[in-house]
């Protein structure tokens, strides 16, 4: 046993480790039963503290939680330590997930710099969604799998990988890509405008790290792209600004990239 | 792991009226988990059930840690779909439904708090307290109120540094290093206070044994 992984335990519990730490300890846990059954004794004297902090919630809450479950499909259950799926980035506690699948959705957006920034802080405009329902990709959707668009069944999809993000000012982006459907799928809320005269490219990263026009963003707000190309051999999504006829190649850095590591393919 | 104490013998359909001293604010834990494993296969009215039971816990946590009430809207919203799409992963072997979901909401909070401009968090002013709960009429928020009056017991047991730490680490959603700085503690021994704390709260509640 390590005694100085042991010993942040308690901080995991409440969340009070750094991204790193965090990592750290995860990779632990799997293999020391001393400290997944401190882990789960202490989450239970944690959740009684919740109690101290009740607080009704608006009845709105209620009725958007409920309509948002009747678009998005419970996940099967785990049907062995390898199972490939690897949703989103909260499935639960995570000491109940097996590390390697908690490795594989470790997020690695990184926007590029201050001029990004500069460009999402314009965003706060360009509120689309109505009610301030918050993002899930399934909204708007019919409800039968036959006639779901091919982005729709990517993100319906049971094997679907997400990497995703939030700003600081509230937008987010979300690359969703499925082996089982063969696309990946880009998905944005609340994105700022691009610059006048200026779009949004998008690119697929190949393995040999060359970048491949995938689509356009003509518009801020939020967006449902169907991603051209070859999408399942991708390790990146990138986005760029381009002029609004596109480019062959990315003519300036990434506002964002997405490393999306391998897929379940 | 399974929840101790006297919730967790009573039978699943023991309702808000036939249990008299509930921990689990009108239902019981096994409750809990038997309407997250109906969640689990998608049946939508144990699912209201369980967002009736939970969800002041779940949105007052939220609200302590980000403040500001329509983001801790947002990351109720969030966490109750993750929960909805992830209820099948729940294993009750390893803990309560609550602290389940409790720990899914709290991660969701930290992530905005920390995603969000540190400074902006700091700024802000706190509107929230607890004389909130005394006031709060539904059956879940008085009744978690009960329990918390033997929480605030079980905390006061503990030193003040390791109440403070706790504190600033469940609640503020700060790292262990900010806590230390904080309350002027050496590098590397906050978090070694917080789990001191969190040893002597769970043992003085004698739950997760
Ligand atoms: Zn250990």
């Amino acid at each position: 046993m390590n005694e100085s992984l042991h010993a942040l335990s308690g901080a995991y519990v409440v969340d009070a480790l750094d991204d790193e730490e965090r990592a750290t300890f995860e990779q632990h846990l799997p293999g020391c039963l001393d400290c997944q059954r401190e882990v789960s004794s202490l989450r239970e004297a944690t959740a009684l503290l919740a109690d101290d902090a009740a607080l009704t919630p608006p009845p709105a809450l209620r009725v958007s939680v409920l309509a948002g479950i009747k678009t998005i499909r419970p996940l099967a259950p785990e049907t062995g330590r390898h199972a490939s799926i690897t949703n989103l980035d909260a499935d639960g506690p995570a000491a109940q997930q097996p590390a390697d699948e908690r490795a594989a959705k470790v997020l690695t957006f990184r926007p590029r710099g201050a001029r990004f920034a500069r460009m999402l802080v314009a965003a706060a405009a360009v509120v689309a969604v109505a009610g301030g329902v918050v993002y899930h990709p399934w909204t708007g959707d019919s409800s039968q799998s036959s006639h779901l668009s091919a982005a729709d069944q990517v993100l319906a999809a049971s094997d679907a990988q997400q990497h995703s993000i939030e700003f600081n000012d509230g937008s987010s982006a979300t690359v969703v890509r499925s082996a089982k459907e063969g696309h990946a799928v880009l998905l944005t809320q609340k994105m700022a405008a691009p610059p006048s005269g200026k779009a949004f490219e998008l690119w697929l990263r190949d393995a040999q790290g060359v970048m491949k026009p995938a689509g356009m963003m003509t518009t801020g707000g939020d967006h449902k792209v169907l991603l051209k190309g070859n999408s399942l051999k991708a390790t990146g999504v990138g986005i760029t600004v381009e002029p609004k006829a596109g480019s062959d190649t990315p003519s300036s850095e990434p506002i964002a990239m997405f490393e999306l590591g391998k897929s379940n393919a | 792991m399974n929840p101790t104490g006297p919730a967790s013998s009573e039978p699943p359909h023991g309702g808000l009226a036939s249990v008299p001293e509930p921990t689990q604010a009108g239902s019981t834990a096994a409750d809990l988990a038997q309407l997250l494993r109906l969640s689990g296969r998608g049946d939508e009215a144990a699912f209201a059930q369980l967002y009736d039971a939970t969800c002041a816990r779940a949105y007052g946590l939220a609200v302590r840690v980000v403040r500001d009430p329509s983001q801790a809207e947002e990351v109720a919203q969030e966490a109750f779909l993750e929960i909805w799409r992830t209820a099948s992963r729940f294993d009750a072997a390893k803990g309560s439904a609550v602290s389940w979901i409790l720990t899914l909401v709290h991660r969701k909070a930290v992530d905005r708090v920390r995603s969000a401009e540190a400074s902006t968090r700091r700024d802000t002013t706190y509107h929230q307290s607890s004389q909130t709960v005394e006031h709060d009429s539904t059956a879940e928020a008085a009744q978690a109120s009960m329990e918390a009056r033997r929480v605030r017991q079980a905390m006061d047991s503990l030193t003040q540094v390791q109440r403070e730490a706790l504190e600033l680490a469940y609640f503020k959603g700060y790292t262990h290093t900010e806590v230390a700085k904080m309350l002027d503690l050496p590098v590397g021994t906050a978090k070694t206070r917080i789990r001191d704390g969190l040893i002597r709260l769970r043992d003085t509640m004698g739950v997760g044994q």
